[in-house]
């Protein structure tokens, strides 16, 4: 579905989402359901992404955290067996409705994912895939967006001797770094960074942590963690699910201080 | 106990150790076994004579192989270049695109055609391959061929070695994270572009290697090929001719023609052949492979 179907009604609904800090959403989740036969994975979700701020989904392993964060750059699709009913409105477009252009929908998120994967090329090449994906070819261009993104990452320092060997050369800090420099080339507005420091050593989880700082003034950031002290750390704004289901959300400070309901204050005792 | 127990530690790691150790000498033996009985055939003619002559009379001490290397040549690019695109595509099919149903299916089915004794291949290839060449093809192209011919000898051998690569091909593409496909997609390359650029592009030395593989086991291929490649020795470049590969020579001839001076150094000789050539295609993958993993 494109722009011009969206209705007033719609608006007002997405409209509704708006978080108590005053910033619009810019993903809005609808009554969002995912089964995988008869497994009901995501459970009636309905959720507002607040613009330029760090989403943190949290939550005990298998959740549904992932699930949700693919069901918002139709990575779903690859899944067969995954029946994916509801609406997850960005800027503008019902992204679940729509079958036109999927490559351009998921240019708007950058993915990270748990472990990195840079692709069987050089590290310069790795950059320049996403950048030639969106249709620029000039050399110079290429060049300097692959300096320019590799730079934005902290990485460019490291990289700038070896930029044509292979990219899995690289250390497994180093290969997350280069990843989100690649997802940050196709100029997402959403970066979906799914456990990004699961397989790092503490010394590079707090290079991303602080990268993930610095990237918010120009990107939203859902972050999928489970880890509390992560949570506490980065977020903007807190969701927490449980077997599928969001169980509370709001802002860290009170959510983590004043937990509601019992599933939380359990999460957050035995996380600490 | 206690010594019980490392005595059968010991002795299960002697048993490993004598086990590879053997598999490791086979080749070796046998290459050795091979050129110690080809020795008699070596000190009559020069290796030039015997690989690249072409005059074959063993009755008068003539043994030129070159026939043989080059229908056995001939044969296997043939079946090879028949294979290769089949095998690749349905095996990145299977892999990347096909439904769970679908693959529960094919798989079964691939692992019957990889088990199918190759006299049936062979038989196949009488009824079917040799007269649709001889009253098909030949006739398309005006010639006269009796479809005993090289074609029909690179046909069935293509058949049958393609659930040997497709399976290959298929284990090799299974090993590609799918984290590393979704990494492409969600920089916008649709499913197509992320096939070809990551899929392929990280399977290329599992590529390489079934490749590798799938062309030394066509090359030594005998039963099928010998029941319709004609097995008439000359040297031709018309696939609709017949030939007479290497292995077909050996299984023809050991043990008919014994009286023959020299003929049975002739065949072991041929047989060298045969383990040197493929050797040396396994060798070439060797280094494709390696030339791959350092770039």
């Amino acid at each position: 579905m494109n722009s011009s179907v969206i209705t007033d009604t719609n608006l007002s609904e997405i409209n509704l989402g708006i978080r108590g800090n005053g910033h619009p959403p810019i993903v809005s989740v609808k009554n969002l359901n995912v089964y995988a036969g008869n497994h009901h994975i995501l459970k009636n979700i309905n959720l507002d992404i607040p613009k330029n701020k760090i989403t943190v989904l949290l939550g005990p392993s298998g959740c549904g955290k992932t699930t949700l964060l693919k069901c918002m750059n139709r990575l779903t699709d690859l899944y067969h067996e995954l029946k994916v009913t509801g609406d997850v409105w960005i800027d503008g477009d019902n992204i679940l409705k729509s079958n036109d252009n999927i490559a351009a929908l998921r240019q708007k998120m950058g993915l990270l994912s748990q472990r990195p994967y840079p692709l069987p090329m050089s590290i310069f090449k790795n950059v320049a895939y996403g950048i030639k994906l969106k249709g620029i070819y000039d050399k110079k261009l290429i060049q300097y967006n692959v300096e320019k993104y590799l730079r934005e990452v902290g990485l460019w320092e490291e990289v700038k001797d070896r930029l044509h060997q292979p990219a899995v050369g690289l250390s497994i800090g180093q290969q997350q770094r280069l990843c989100l420099a690649r997802g940050l080339a196709v100029r997402p507005q959403i970066i979906l960074a799914d456990e990004p420091t699961s397989a790092l050593d503490p010394i590079s989880s707090k290079i991303i942590e602080n990268l993930f700082k610095e990237l918010k003034k120009n990107y939203t950031i859902i972050l999928v963690t489970h880890v509390l002290r992560q949570a506490v750390r980065l977020a903007d704004h807190v969701v927490f699910m449980s077997y599928g289901e969001i169980i509370e959300e709001g802002a860290p400070a009170d959510l983590f201080k004043n937990p509601a309901t019992e599933k939380l204050r359990e999460y957050i005792y035995d996380g600490n | 106990m206690r010594a019980g127990r490392i005595i059968i530690d010991r002795a299960s790691g002697f048993w490993m150790i004598l086990s590879l150790a053997l598999i490791l000498l086979m080749p070796v033996i046998m290459g050795m076994g091979l050129f110690l009985k080809s020795v008699p055939i070596w000190e009559q003619n020069s290796p030039w004579q015997l690989i690249f002559g072409s005059d074959w009379s063993p009755t008068r001490g003539n043994f030129g192989f070159w026939p043989f290397i080059a229908s056995s040549l001939y044969v296997t690019i043939l079946s090879f270049v028949l294979s290769v695109p089949v095998c690749f595509f349905a095996a990145l099919y299977l892999t990347q695109y096909a439904s769970e149903r679908l693959i529960r299916m094919t798989y079964p089915a691939i692992d019957i055609l990889a088990g199918l004794p190759s006299v049936i291949y062979g038989v196949w290839g009488i009824l079917v391959v040799v007269p649709f060449i001889s009253k098909v093809i030949s006739p398309f192209f005006g010639s006269n061929s009796s479809g005993y011919s090289i074609a029909a000898g690179g046909v069935v051998l293509a058949i049958m070695c393609i659930p040997y690569i497709l399976n290959m091909l298929i284990e090799v593409f299974k090993t590609v994270p799918s984290g590393m496909k979704e990494a492409s997609l969600s920089l916008g390359a649709s499913y197509w572009e992320s096939v070809k650029h990551v899929v392929v592009r990280k399977s290329f030395a599992g590529i390489v290697s079934a490749f590798g593989l799938g062309l030394a086991k066509a090359f030594g291929e005998t039963i099928a090929v010998m029941m319709v490649v004609g097995n008439h020795i000359q040297v031709t470049v018309n696939p609709l001719e017949a030939g007479y590969p290497l292995p077909a020579l050996i299984a023809n001839n050991y043990g008919e023609m014994l009286s023959i001076p020299m003929y049975d150094a002739a065949l072991m000789f041929a047989a060298l052949l045969l383990l040197a050539i493929i050797l040396i295609i396994n060798l070439i993958f060797r280094y494709l492979i390696y030339k791959t993993h350092i770039e």
